[in-house]
């Protein structure tokens, strides 16, 4: 039993860490090329989650709301890029910080004006309602197993981007030498715009399919933009090979630290102590982790930059 | 007199006479508005030693509001139920002895986080001080014994000998005093050896280094004061409100305090007084005209970062002097 | 012969497959004012940097006044003794001439944690401050900041920032690019006093300067030392004129 638990939890981890990919990777992209940190990310994640379940709600299918939700965050994407991101490349950080701080002001008083105050909820769409059995007894909801299939579908889809295509040159290039770009004759304008967008519907599409685990409700986005922040940083900034080590990293020390912790302690107190010891203690894991990693590479695991 | 120095003493009189009238008119809720405005400015004081001189973006500061608040909010949360805090050891309702705790608690966890924080720089430092920020917010509110996710309400204000700190205006001056000694010590710091060698490692960290002095003891020496003056607003903030809570610790807290320096200008003296003054403002008028005023802070905001830099006190007083 | 003040032993340093620092071997002795020159990209500022503490070297030794100083950063190097200047000027750019000065006294005085005392009134900075600005002929543009001097300006003030630190060796990156004829004439006669107080590196591309001031000369030529020797030596030597001075030279 304790193996099917194991595993379970496991999978747990490994499920926020792919949803957190999804939002690091494109935060990373972001930064890689365009040298920008984005405190809107969380937003745009939470416009995902807003677009799915209203979209969902109002033609009863999940696949139309995915689709919506992509679309409707790479849509508000490419308008803030164009009305305000673009305006700061050549800005500081604090002008950055500020600027996207602001933009979630405006976002999410405006989500909550649009939505109200009250969760939406969204549910699993019949497709991939109900589980799988786990070795050693025990099942798994295949919704969760799907999101993980997802992510790694991204992750290899964004590899044959970079790797492959002529967007992914562009971006290459723009993460290497901005001048060189610019001399190449790419429109330096649109693919900056390309880039936000398609970093925006990865935020969007991790929004939506969390909603489905989650009550989708203003403010969604800023905990799991915290966590895609320490991702970032563990993994290397501008490295989408170190936001997916990052983010299992962070994924899975995060689910096992609140699993196993308050057990462990409970080995050397009472059950009740060790319970909110161990919770306690479980929510400050990763960024000891974070912290650890910092001390032996200060750039993190796979730096771009180094 | 420069003109700045004329500014900065006609903002100092119109926050201390504003609530004197108020209270002369018997409304004690512009007094304690004041007191917020007063409290803030503080905090952001604090952060502003790190930001505006030292160049250091922190944006994890609201961890050490916090931190200042629930040490008030501990201390007499124990001396009310007559407990010892640890080892013995009496809590405590006095004021001073409160923010003597307060400033020291935020300055040792400032140590090790900022130690950490400075071994990087640039975007790395503003993620790395919003996740140990993150880190003491979650453990606030997993950890039940002070209230947990409800924080922890204080039936009365802690004590100062000789004042009445239950009425506002009392409690009013007491936060003034404390705001006008800390802009004291900035002012004094700024122009001091140690302010110089911070100043010059925003400016130029080799060049800091290519004298002689580690930018690094500097800067972590200055994210430490930083820290224990905002420690210290925030043990006067959960006395403001008689409520100390997580969401003091929240990133959103953090923004707040930057957003304060940046409305008022970076690192000006006055910069933090006058962006808590539009700050409140705001959040009163815009507030008291609609529910989203969270939405068009916004919006003033993103207009002032894109097109008004330097804030308040850059329009009112023109470019900074050179030293 | 002396000790050397400063002693280089088969210094190397690789930036992936590029030796920019090929087994660098030399020594800079009392009095003397040692140039580097050679082609850009040589490797002569690379050297500087290892020096200095600003590059981390990946093997081989450096000793300054007979300790090992391979394993120290920039600052502790610095308060050994070894002042730099820039190849392309480092200043506190918001700093007055006289602040940028006065930063160096304070780091030679080890005092930058007080707190209290205000620098503009302090005679113990700005006096000996002031008397480097006199020294490089900038005390009338003491109270201009670094931003708003002119690029002779800012050299001289390096110069100055330099001496404030009463160092036992001066490290000098092309201090005379971009001085313009006159400029380097004044720099060149100033700098050769300056060797009685501390020896000097002397990375620089104008020669008639480095023949008028040096000692000794060590040749670069892709991160390797071809000739050291006298001006004399290093004038007639067949392998430099090939691969540096040119025949023409």
């Amino acid at each position: 039993m304790f193996t099917a638990l194991l595993i379970e939890q496991l999978l747990n981890g490994l499920q926020l860490g792919v949803m957190l990919f999804l939002m690091a990777a494109g935060l990373t992209l972001i930064f890689g090329v365009m040298g920008l940190i984005n405190l809107a990310h969380g937003s745009l994640y939470m416009i995902g989650a807003f677009a799915c379940a209203t979209v969902a709600a109002a033609t009863g299918s999940f696949w139309i709301g995915l689709i919506a939700s992509l679309a409707a965050a790479a849509g508000v994407g490419a308008i803030i890029e164009v009305a305000v991101i673009r305006r700061l490349y050549d800005r500081d950080h604090l002008d950055q910080v500020l600027a996207t701080f602001a933009l979630i002001l405006i976002l999410s008083e405006g989500a909550r004006w649009l939505f109200g105050s009250f969760p939406l909820y969204l549910d699993i769409p019949p497709l991939l309602q109900g589980a799988v059995p786990l070795p050693g007894g025990g099942q798994y909801q295949l919704y969760r197993l799907a999101i993980i299939g997802v992510g790694i579908a991204v992750a290899v889809g964004l590899y044959l981007l970079i790797s492959g295509t002529r967007l992914g040159m562009r971006i290459r290039a723009g993460e290497s030498d901005r001048e060189m770009i610019g001399a190449l004759g790419v429109d330096i304008g649109t693919l900056y715009t390309v880039v936000f967008a398609l970093g925006a519907a990865l935020a969007g599409l991790a929004g939506a399919l969390v909603g489905a685990l989650q009550s989708v409700q203003v403010g969604m986005g800023e905990p799991v933009l915290i966590l895609a922040f320490v991702v970032i940083v563990i993994g290397g900034i501008g490295s989408i090979k170190g936001a997916l080590v990052g983010a299992v990293i962070v994924g899975v020390v995060d689910t096992m630290g609140r699993f196993l912790l308050p057990s462990m302690l409970a080995l050397a107190m009472p059950a009740s102590q060790a319970t909110t010891i161990g919770a306690a203690l479980a929510s400050m894991l990763i960024y000891v982790v974070m912290a650890l990693i910092l001390a032996f590479r200060p750039s993190g695991l796979f730096s771009a930059q180094s | 007199m420069s003109r700045e120095t004329t500014i900065n003493l006609l903002f100092a009189l119109l926050l201390l006479g504003a609530p004197l009238l108020a209270a002369g008119m018997g409304e004690p809720f512009y007094v304690t508005l004041a007191t917020r405005v007063v409290v803030l400015a503080l905090a952001a004081v604090g952060l502003n030693l790190a930001l505006g001189l030292g160049g250091l973006l922190s944006f994890g500061h609201a961890a050490f509001f916090g931190l200042g608040g629930y040490v008030a909010g501990i201390l007499a949360t124990h001396a009310f139920n007559a407990e010892p805090l640890i080892a013995g050891i009496p809590a405590t309702t006095s004021m001073p002895l409160i923010w003597i705790t307060a400033v020291v608690v935020a300055g040792l966890v400032a140590l090790p986080i900022g130690a950490i924080s400075l071994r990087t720089s640039g975007v790395y430092f503003i993620m790395i001080t919003l996740a140990f920020a993150q880190m003491i917010y979650y453990f606030a509110i997993s950890w039940p014994a002070y209230g947990g996710e409800d924080g922890l309400s204080l039936s009365v204000r802690n004590a100062f000998p000789g004042v009445n700190t239950a009425k506002p205006l009392p409690y009013f001056l007491i936060c003034y005093a404390a705001l006008m000694a800390a802009l004291l010590l900035f002012r004094v710091v700024e122009g001091s050896r140690f302010g110089s060698a911070l100043q010059a490692a925003r400016q130029n960290g080799t060049r800091l280094a290519a004298v002689g002095i580690e930018p690094f003891n500097i800067r972590l020496v200055a994210f430490a004061v930083s820290a224990m003056i905002t420690g210290l607003a925030g043990a006067l903030y959960a006395d403001l409100n008689r409520f100390v809570g997580p969401s003091m610790m929240s990133w959103h807290m953090s923004g707040e305090l930057i957003v304060l320096i940046i409305l008022g200008g970076k690192g000006r003296l006055f910069g933090p007084v006058a962006g808590a003054m539009i700050f409140v403002l705001f959040e009163y008028v815009l507030g008291g005209i609609t529910e989203r005023w969270q939405f068009f802070l916004g919006l003033i905001l993103l207009g002032i970062v894109l097109f008004a830099r330097g804030g308040l006190l850059g329009l009112l007083s023109g470019k900074p002097r050179h030293v | 012969m002396s000790e050397p003040v400063l002693e280089i032993r088969d210094l190397r340093k690789s930036f992936g497959a590029l030796k920019a620092t090929d087994g660098v071997s030399l020594e800079l002795h009392p009095g003397q004012i040692h140039a580097l020159i050679g082609p850009n990209g040589a490797g002569k500022s690379t050297l500087i940097h290892q020096i200095a503490g600003s590059l981390r070297a990946d093997s081989g030794t450096i000793r300054f006044l007979g300790q090992d100083i391979g394993g120290l950063d920039m600052a502790a190097r610095a308060r050994l003794g070894l002042a730099r200047s820039f190849q392309i000027s480092s200043l506190a750019q918001e700093f007055s001439a006289l602040r940028n000065v006065m930063l160096a006294v304070q780091a030679r005085q080890g005092s930058s944690f007080r707190f209290l005392r205000q620098v503009t009134d302090d005679k113990d900075l700005t006096e000996p401050a002031m008397a480097m600005l006199e020294r490089v002929d900038l005390a009338a543009r003491a109270h201009v900041p670094a931003a708003e001097l002119s690029h002779g300006e800012r050299r001289q003030l390096e110069i100055a920032i330099a001496l404030a630190l009463s160092p036992k060796a001066f490290l000098f990156d092309e201090p005379m690019a971009g001085m313009g004829p006159e400029g380097s004439k004044r720099l060149t006669s100033f700098l050769d006093g300056l060797r009685h107080e501390a020896p000097m590196l002397l990375v620089e591309h104008d020669m008639d300067a480095v023949f008028a001031l040096a000692d000794r000369i060590s040749v670069f030529v892709y991160g390797r030392i071809i000739a050291t020797g006298t001006v004399d030596e290093i004038r007639g030597d067949p392998e430099v004129r090939r691969a540096y001075l040119g025949e023409a030279a």
